[in-house]
């Protein structure tokens, strides 16, 4: 049945007695844990007390979202960062400038492998921790060159999204361990709510995902949990609130509301003395359908990451709001724009960058809270130690290990 | 004017649906058309059936695996690029509405494809229109079984006459200001409590 919302609307004016129709937000989500803030403004009155009344649509894929949000359907929604980025490079689809101006998480996501690579990264005296992504990639590169001299098919990973965190952590994290992402593994997309499925029937290795699907794989007993977002790359943006251009610009004080419902939901989602109510809320039917216990653990960080294993903390798995992490940095997405052109999916750097700088609008961020950054943003620093410095973004990518061999050439697409 | 010679690829966990709509594009002169309703891996079997025309279920998440498609990398034969230009809004918007989405190999002209997402969306449209009679009809039955069994219940439990339990019900229902059907079902579960 497609949802074509009209019977929420009509619903809607039924029942009635809300705030007027001109204050109501229909805003899309997928459901994953780091959605949070929105699900809370809506629950916890955060929106209500802005004058704002969130009708939340459930999606099932990024694709709609991103469609749904250029064509009106969706005044704001919940968005992959490097998302925003790639509708203002236009990059092969709908061309409508979307901005963000709010990060709704960062970190968040994992890396898990199914049993039996975990096994072999452990043979040989492989460190695997999540503490370590350097020895953890030294010792899946391992593992993946012994496949290679015994003339295995490559390994299959899966990620959510072409334009996603998910794929630039994963493969930065390979490359840095001397693993080329596009020769020596099958990167391929998997929806979450499959990830758990393609891992127990075979079709994939290991993927790298949003909570709460890792932390499931585990509890499935046919996943290993062997990297994090935090520790690849900490404090880096992973989920944004989209909205259209155009709508930002129609739309001011009505952004400005929906910025300062999320700045105090996203306050109350950081609180750990609100985790247990906020574990129920996501896991309703209507919204993520999972055990609270299992969602718990990515907001507590205490993660399992075999089957039956002891609880290992990851500190700053998910952060929701601390130390600024809703200002959206320019700084962070020119990262994402590097990424894009390390790995072929844009082609000229000054458009990736122009198109990074009007993607991430701290300005919208700051006006409406009337604060600044609470220290400046000026780069990332991901677990390589290999700074990105924002001032110079090519000298940056110029340093970067490159794989051996042709790069791919860039889609003009 | 219709190009028999384009293969169309239907992805769609309905196989009802997906069947209505192949009858309706042979019917239409489109004699390539495959039909996959399991998204396993799903961009082999796309490589391998090769389409020009891709739709999809706006309900299937594995409409991101598709989006791969726009990817450079060596498993590509030739990129797919969605069926979207800036004049195409009204078009988008009904595809969108229909609950389906479609994607083109890269250069298929434009015109060549129109009359296929027309006939996708008016034969979804449809489809949505008979699943929603059917649930309608579905759940009237389940009404009217539920009011025979309160009947029932009241016939035996007061001993009256049939139209006299209906009557009955109808009274409660106004007075409580209730439908008719939500009565019964009280009269129904009270039963059930009660033994």
């Amino acid at each position: 049945m497609p949802n074509t919302g009209l019977e929420r609307e009509a619903a809607a004016a039924l029942i009635g007695g809300g705030p007027t129709a001109g204050d109501r937000l229909r805003v899309g989500f997928i459901p994953l844990v780091d959605c949070a803030p929105l699900l809370v403004a809506h629950e916890r009155g955060f929106a209500a007390a802005e004058g704002l009344d969130l009708d939340l649509v459930r999606e099932t894929s990024w694709a709609n979202i991103r469609d749904r949000i250029v064509l009106g359907h969706f005044d704001a929604a919940h968005m992959l960062a490097p998302m925003t980025i790639a509708a203002n490079l236009a990059l092969g689809h709908l061309k409508a400038p979307v901005v963000t101006p709010f990060v709704l998480n960062l970190g968040g996501n994992a890396v898990a492998v199914s049993t039996a690579v975990h096994t072999r990264m452990r043979e040989g005296g492989g460190a695997v921790s999540l503490a370590d992504p350097a020895a953890t990639g030294a010792a899946l590169a391992r593992a993946i060159r012994a496949g290679a001299a015994r003339g295995e098919a490559p390994l299959t990973l899966a990620m959510v999204y072409p334009f996603s965190g998910q794929n630039y952590e994963l493969r930065h994290w390979l490359a840095a361990a001397g693993v080329d992402p596009d020769r020596d593994v099958r990167l391929v997309v998997v929806p979450p709510p499959f990830m758990v499925d393609a891992l127990t029937a075979g079709q994939v290795d290991g993927f790298c995902v949003g909570a709460p699907w890792p932390s499931l794989s585990v509890d499935a007993g046919v996943g290993c949990l062997v990297a994090t977002k935090s520790a690849i790359l900490p404090k880096s943006p992973e989920k944004v609130v989209g909205v259209r251009e155009s709508w930002a610009e129609r739309h001011p004080d009505r952004l400005a509301r929906l910025v300062r419902a999320l700045d105090r939901a996203a306050a109350w989602c950081d609180d750990p003395a609100n985790h247990e109510d906020l574990a129920a809320i996501l896991a309703r039917p209507g919204y993520l359908g999972v055990p609270a216990e299992i969602v718990m653990r990515s907001l507590s960080g205490l993660l399992r990451t075999e089957q039956g294993g002891a609880a290992v903390h990851a500190p700053d798995y998910i952060i929701f709001h601390r130390g600024g992490a809703n200002r959206p940095e320019a700084a962070h997405a020119l990262w994402l724009a590097t990424q894009m052109l390390r790995w072929g999916q844009a082609a000229d750097p000054d458009a990736a960058y122009a198109a990074a700088r009007r993607s991430f609008r701290a300005d919208l961020y700051d006006a409406a809270l009337g604060r600044g950054a609470a220290e400046p943003v000026t780069g990332l620093t991901p677990f390589d130690g290999l700074r990105f410095d924002a001032a110079d973004p090519a000298a940056y990518l110029a340093a970067l290990p490159r794989p051996p061999g042709p790069a791919a050439a860039p889609g003009d697409d | 004017m219709v190009d028999t010679n384009l293969t169309i690829l239907v992805i769609d966990e309905n196989p009802v649906r997906s069947a209505i709509l192949e009858d309706g594009l042979r019917e239409a002169g489109y004699t390539n058309v495959v039909r996959l309703d399991t998204t396993q891996e799903l961009l082999r079997r796309v490589f391998a059936i090769d389409p020009d025309v891709i739709l999809i279920d706006l309900a299937n998440p594995s409409r991101d695996v598709l989006e791969q498609m726009f990817q450079v990398s060596r498993t590509v034969k030739r990129p797919v690029a969605m069926f979207v230009d800036q004049s195409d809004t009204a078009m988008i918007e009904a595809s969108v509405d229909a609950g389906v989405s479609a994607y083109i190999v890269d250069g298929l002209r434009k015109e060549r494809v129109k009359p296929i997402l027309d006939m996708t969306v008016s034969r979804f449209n449809a489809f949505d229109r008979l699943a929603r009679e059917l649930e309608a009809a579905r759940t009237e039955l389940a009404e009217r079984k539920v009011i025979e069994r309160a009947k029932g219940i009241l016939m035996k439990n007061r001993g009256i006459a049939e139209e006299e339990a209906y009557a009955l019900l109808r009274k409660t229902a106004m007075n409580e200001k209730k439908k008719l059907v939500e009565i019964a079902q009280s009269v129904v579960t009270a039963a059930q409590l009660l033994g």
